[in-house]
């Protein structure tokens, strides 16, 4: 026990923690597309781990082609779109059950991923490409830099959503999650607003995708394996710990979708701890699922609970 | 002047060539003139939802015609007869968006038929209006323009539901059993708030209600339905003279004595 913690080095924790806040922003950015369709539109969208490595394999290709990394960030969102226009047009259109519409989308973009990369895996070189993240970025002299790009980018996104939202066509998309009879009795059209809602959660997802393909340096056609996993992880940790922080203030959506963003943060550092406490990383996805599966159920059963007080 | 609503030999029958099949709708014919106000009566499953329902595109009828102020909705999906439409429900949940505040139910119920684009949601003049007409409903919500609808209570989302569908005058509001979930009291003001509003608005209204009594107190016109069909049809003075025994003898030659296991209300 006693060579147990003589062997954790404080400071190799603390060498890996700005790495936890750069991933947990990148991975934000997918959190706030889970968050759209899982707590918006009250729809639980698997296509997420299609797209992600959609987004990143779009983004890798496209600069290996030369495409500015930048630009190429633009296509990565659209790519993601367009996965997310499958899965709402294979619901709203089709008929076909929200998880399993988005199962099949996810199952489909494998191959359309492969086929993009043309096989599993392809690289690109911090050295050789002038990439927008990177793992050499957060360690390097310009980490400041970085960093503050980062975060910056992250308010912006923040920025455009909260907007979106408060308009009429956002409004639209909120009505149509939270009571779609309330909707259509007020002439709101469903259909399309889930699938719009359900291209832009994607884009995000894309996006996210892009970027993180960049930051690893390469894109992988696993890399979005688990990913609504862990962008649900993210949203429940941001609701617990910051629920009532936000509920009530005035902008509390803003807050709420920055709270999305520490929240992954947050679900980055644990991970990290995890892997300094030397527990096995091969049941890091199990430990994730667990952790999900308890803060999920949580609210559940309190209301179980609660309500049998009641009636005794 | 034109009828604002005529339905024409509507037929609806649910779950086709299943051992479940059930024929909602038999044939139901209606005419109303603007401003008419007609409350519809009868025992439960006679096909008064069915036919509001049917008005409101909810699925499409297997047969007949629908005309609203002299435009065929037959085939117009739900969303776009919407415009057309004021809907008040019976179950408080229904008619508003729980995760929204108050004001932003009202902003989507002023655009009802509008295309909704990429400016804000509410303006600054709306919700100064919105605060007028909360005010009048006297149930004290001016003051909570941005609380959370799901907060309130189901006499106050009532009232919220009907402020809401008369927002943007519609041609003709539905109304189906919109007091029925609420105790005496509040069913009560939610009731003289829907008059209010019908008279205020001039509006063409269909009120379903179980309470005999409210039946022929509101309203110009009264329908009673059986078995998916209009079995009768009273307006004018002989509706003002009715008494709820007429309403009663009326029922029970057609049903049959059906009555006493009927959650027909006397009150
Ligand atoms: N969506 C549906 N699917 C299958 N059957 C239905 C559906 N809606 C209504 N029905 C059936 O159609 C018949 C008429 O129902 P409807 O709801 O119109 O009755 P109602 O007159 O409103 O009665 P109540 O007083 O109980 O509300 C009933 O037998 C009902 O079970
Ligand atoms: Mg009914």
């Amino acid at each position: 026990m006693a060579t147990y913690f003589a062997s954790l080095d404080p400071m190799s924790l603390a060498r890996a923690l700005p790495g936890s806040v750069a991933q947990g922003v990148i991975w934000g950015i997918m959190a706030l597309g889970v968050y759209i369709t899982f707590r918006i539109l009250d729809f639980a969208d698997l296509t997420v781990d299609g797209s992600l490595a959609t987004g990143g394999a779009v983004a890798v290709m496209l600069i290996r082609g030369g495409m500015n990394p930048a630009l190429a960030l633009i296509f990565a969102f659209l790519a993601g779109m367009a996965a997310g226009f499958v899965t709402g047009v294979l619901h709203t259109f089709f008929g076909i059950p929200g998880i399993l519409a988005s199962i099949l989308t996810q199952i489909g973009l494998y191959s359309v991923n492969l086929g993009i990369m043309g096989k599993s895996n392809q690289a690109i070189n911090v050295m050789q490409y002038d990439l927008v993240a990177s793992l050499r970025y957060v360690t390097g002299e310009n980490s400041t830099i970085f960093f503050f790009g980062l975060i910056a980018g992250a308010l912006v996104l923040i920025g455009i959503i909260y907007w979106f939202f408060g308009t009429e066509l956002g409004a639209a998309i909120r009505a149509t999650g939270c009571n779609p009879q309330m909707a259509r009795a007020q002439g709101i059209n469903t259909g399309f607003n889930k699938v719009l809602a359900l291209m832009i959660s994607n884009g995000l997802v894309g996006l996210c995708g892009g970027i993180y393909a960049q930051y690893q340096g390469a894109a992988d056609v696993n890399m979005g394996r688990g990913a609504i996993v862990i962008g649900l992880a993210a949203v429940i940790i941001s609701e617990v710990i910051f629920g009532k922080f936000c509920a009530g203030r005035k902008m509390a959506f803003a807050f709420t979708l920055g709270a999305v963003f520490i929240g992954a943060i947050i679900y980055y550092i644990v991970i990290a701890l995890v892997l300094w406490l030397k527990m096995p990383s091969d049941y890091m996805k199990l430990f994730s699922a667990v952790v999900v599966a308890c803060f999920l159920a949580v609210p559940y059963m309190k209301g179980k609970y609660s309500k049998k007080r009641r009636t005794a | 002047m034109g009828y604002m609503l005529e339905i024409q030999n509507i037929h609806k029958t649910f779950n086709p060539g299943t051992i479940n099949e059930k024929v909602a709708l038999n044939g139901v014919n209606l005419n109303l003139n603007p401003g008419d106000f007609v409350t519809i009566i009868g025992g439960n499953g006679a096909g008064k939802s069915t036919t509001l329902n049917a008005i409101a595109g909810v699925w499409s009828v297997d047969e007949g015609k629908i005309i609203i102020d002299g435009v065929d909705i037959t085939k117009l999906s739900e969303h776009k007869r919407a415009v057309h439409l004021g809907r008040v429900f019976q179950d408080p949940m229904t008619g508003t968006a729980a995760t929204m505040s108050i004001e932003e139910n009202m902003a989507i119920a002023a655009r009802r038929g509008e295309r909704r684009g990429l400016g804000w949601g509410i303006t600054k003049k709306e919700r100064e209006s919105y605060k007028e007409a909360l005010k009048e409903l006297d149930l004290g919500l001016e003051d909570r323009l941005s609380s959370k609808v799901g907060l309130l209570s189901g006499g106050q989302r009532q009232a919220i539901t009907l402020l809401m569908a008369s927002l943007k005058k519609p041609k003709l509001l539905l109304l189906d059993e919109h007091t029925a979930a609420l105790d005496p009291k509040t069913a009560a003001k939610v009731l003289a708030i829907s008059d209010k509003i019908i008279k205020e608005h001039q509006l063409t209204a269909m009120m379903v209600t179980h309470n005999m009594k409210d039946a022929i107190m509101h309203g110009n016109r009264l329908v009673m339905m059986h078995e998916g069909r209009i079995i009768y049809d009273v307006s004018g003075e002989e509706k003002r003279k009715l008494q709820v025994s007429d309403l009663l003898a009326k029922f029970e030659e057609v049903s049959g004595g059906e009555f006493a296991n009927d959650r027909m209300m006397l009150a």
